[in-house]
């Protein structure tokens, strides 16, 4: 996803008002950028927290600024900053961080990013944007520019939406099945390993939402809930402030009876090891072998 | 033209604000209100002002109020419920108050984003930043400073109301001295000092930085007193955290009035 990013950004570069700034991170990926857009492609060093501090100050200006550095860098050190300068003025400040999740995985836990949306969503005015695909990537793209608001932008591994998803305002959303016995809701690049499991016959109705704070319950995913009555939630985020949390909220709210609920997410270090991205997985549950044994728990 | 009564006419109402408010942060507002009434009678369009020390905020509501920005009736809801007068400047609530602050070392940073805006744009006018002594210990300061130096914020000036003391102990007691001439000087910024209760002094210093478009950010270092102006509040820790009782309040507006002739 990060070379679409830069290539989406390159494309709309010619817009004045549109200012990057890099925590010095890009090599390989955003020189086109810096060759592209001169005295408004800034390197700010390795300063995560005078970099959304300037950023405000720039946005004030009138300008639109996305801030880039690896996810874990850009959400957790400069907190403060985004909330007191960037939240609270309700400036078109754009923190994209790479790598959400496990993708760093061996790499260690200082690069990984589970918290992220926990942390992010409930601050004031700021949209969160967790593209699964590289197709909704663009779709996130164009209303976090055309917004003007805080935000958020999560990249990962992209590929390509599946057919059987159409995508909606909040996601992406299946053909609801009549016969089907279970609704899957699911989050960021990590629904891949979902798709993955699910043979073709199988009746589920998948579901994908790619923006948080997710806050109303779309009335086709309240009609598969209403169906099936039965709830799987696939993440790569802890179950604190993660679409589980939210999506069973919305089913509570909306008086909809669940049967079986279940959660899929990140569990953090369960036996202290790391791994590649597929490792962390596996220690979490959320691999391919999995989701297809539980998803047969649910239909047997 | 600043009337000439300002300085203690002004400190008599930050006074009666936090005496009403039964607030404390008397000794930092009294310590900066100079360099506040220097900027507004100065400023020209273009230029903005963070008051980086948030806490200091009477001192930016009585100046705005004296100049009209604030109503005698809204100065009445200081630190109230339903309020917009917090005991930090709140977010978008006045045209000459640019940002929230509260938590130190924010303020820089965003002057450093705003005089980079005017660079990119290639408008006039200067950026100002107010801080404390106290908050150049925050990290930001050294990023920013060398932000501000790389990006040749000419047009970025730093004041550092330097009264020597901090949260807990004076400044040479807690991380040694953090805003030192030296320090700013070494990292490559144009650093000026002045004495931060004149007027003339100061806005002297605001008109050198100006001139000075070498490419080169400023900072001015200006020596105050914490509680300015109050016998019994000047240096000392106590009326950075102290509210007035009614013996405290009189004691105050008499100082005052005979410092200042009013």
């Amino acid at each position: 996803m990060r070379k679409h990013f830069s290539n989406y950004i390159e494309k709309i570069a010619d817009q004045e008002d549109i200012v990057f700034i890099t925590g010095d991170l890009g090599y390989n990926a955003l020189e086109n950028l810096r060759d592209k857009m001169s005295d408004r492609f800034i390197n700010a060093g390795v300063a995560e927290q005078n970099m959304i501090s300037v950023a405000a100050g720039i946005a004030s200006q009138g300008f639109r600024v996305v801030c880039y550095s690896i996810a874990p860098f850009i959400v957790y050190r400069c907190l403060e900053q985004m909330r007191n300068d960037v939240c609270f003025h309700n400036l078109p400040v754009y923190i994209a961080g790479n790598g959400g999740g496990y993708h760093y995985g061996a790499l260690g836990s200082s690069h990984h990013t589970l918290e992220d949306l926990a942390t992010l969503s409930g601050l004031p005015n700021i949209r969160c944007y967790v593209p699964a695909f590289l197709d909704d990537m663009n779709t996130c793209m164009d209303e976090m520019f055309a917004r003007r608001q805080p935000a958020y932008l999560r990249l990962g591994i992209g590929k390509e939406m599946p057919e059987s998803l159409s995508q909606t305002s909040y996601g992406a959303a299946p053909v609801l099945n009549e016969k089907a016995k279970m609704t899957i809701v699911a989050q960021c690049p990590v629904v891949n390993n979902v798709i993955a499991a699910l043979a073709s016959n199988q009746e589920v109705d998948l579901f994908v939402v790619n923006r948080m704070p997710f806050t109303e319950m779309p009335a086709e995913m309240a009609a598969s809930i209403r169906n099936t009555n039965q709830v799987l939630t696939v993440e790569e985020h802890v179950a604190v402030g993660g679409i589980g949390m939210a999506v069973a909220t919305l089913a509570e709210k909306n008086a909809i009876s669940v049967k079986r609920f279940e959660c899929l997410c990140a569990q953090g270090y369960p036996d202290g090891l790391y791994g590649n991205q597929n490792f962390h997985q596996q220690a979490s549950g959320l691999d391919t072998t999995n989701i297809s044994n539980v998803i047969a728990s649910f239909l047997e | 033209m600043i009337p000439q009564d300002l300085q203690g006419k002004l400190r008599a109402r930050i006074i009666d604000m936090n005496y009403k408010a039964k607030s404390g942060h008397i000794g930092s507002a009294l310590s900066c209100l100079d360099i506040l009434i220097t900027y507004f009678y100065n400023r020209q369009p273009g230029d903005s002002l963070i008051l980086s020390k948030g806490h200091a905020t009477s001192a930016i509501y009585a100046v705005l109020n004296e100049l009209g920005e604030i109503s005698n009736e809204v100065m009445e809801t200081f630190y109230k419920n339903a309020s917009v007068m917090t005991g930090h400047p709140a977010p978008l609530k006045f045209p000459s108050i640019p940002f929230a602050t509260g938590s130190l070392g924010h303020g820089f940073p965003l002057a450093a984003g705003i005089a980079k805006a005017k660079k990119i744009k290639k408008e006039g006018g200067t950026s100002y930043v107010l801080m404390s002594d106290g908050e150049t210990n925050e990290g930001t300061t050294w990023e920013a400073m060398h932000f501000a130096i790389q990006n040749k914020l000419d047009n970025l000036v730093a004041i550092i109301d330097k009264n020597r003391w901090q949260g807990f102990g004076n400044i040479s007691d807690v991380l040694g001295d953090t805003s030192s001439p030296v320090v700013w000087k070494t990292i490559g910024f144009e650093v000026s000092e002045v004495q931060g209760h004149d007027l003339v002094a100061i806005k002297n210093e605001f008109a050198i930085a100006n001139q000075h478009k070498n490419g080169i950010p400023k900072v001015i270092i200006a020596n105050t007193i914490k509680g300015k102006g109050v016998d019994f509040m000047e240096d000392t820790l106590d009326w950075h955290y102290l509210s007035m009782n009614e013996a405290q309040y009189r004691a105050a507006q008499a100082s005052v009035a005979a410092n200042y002739g009013l």
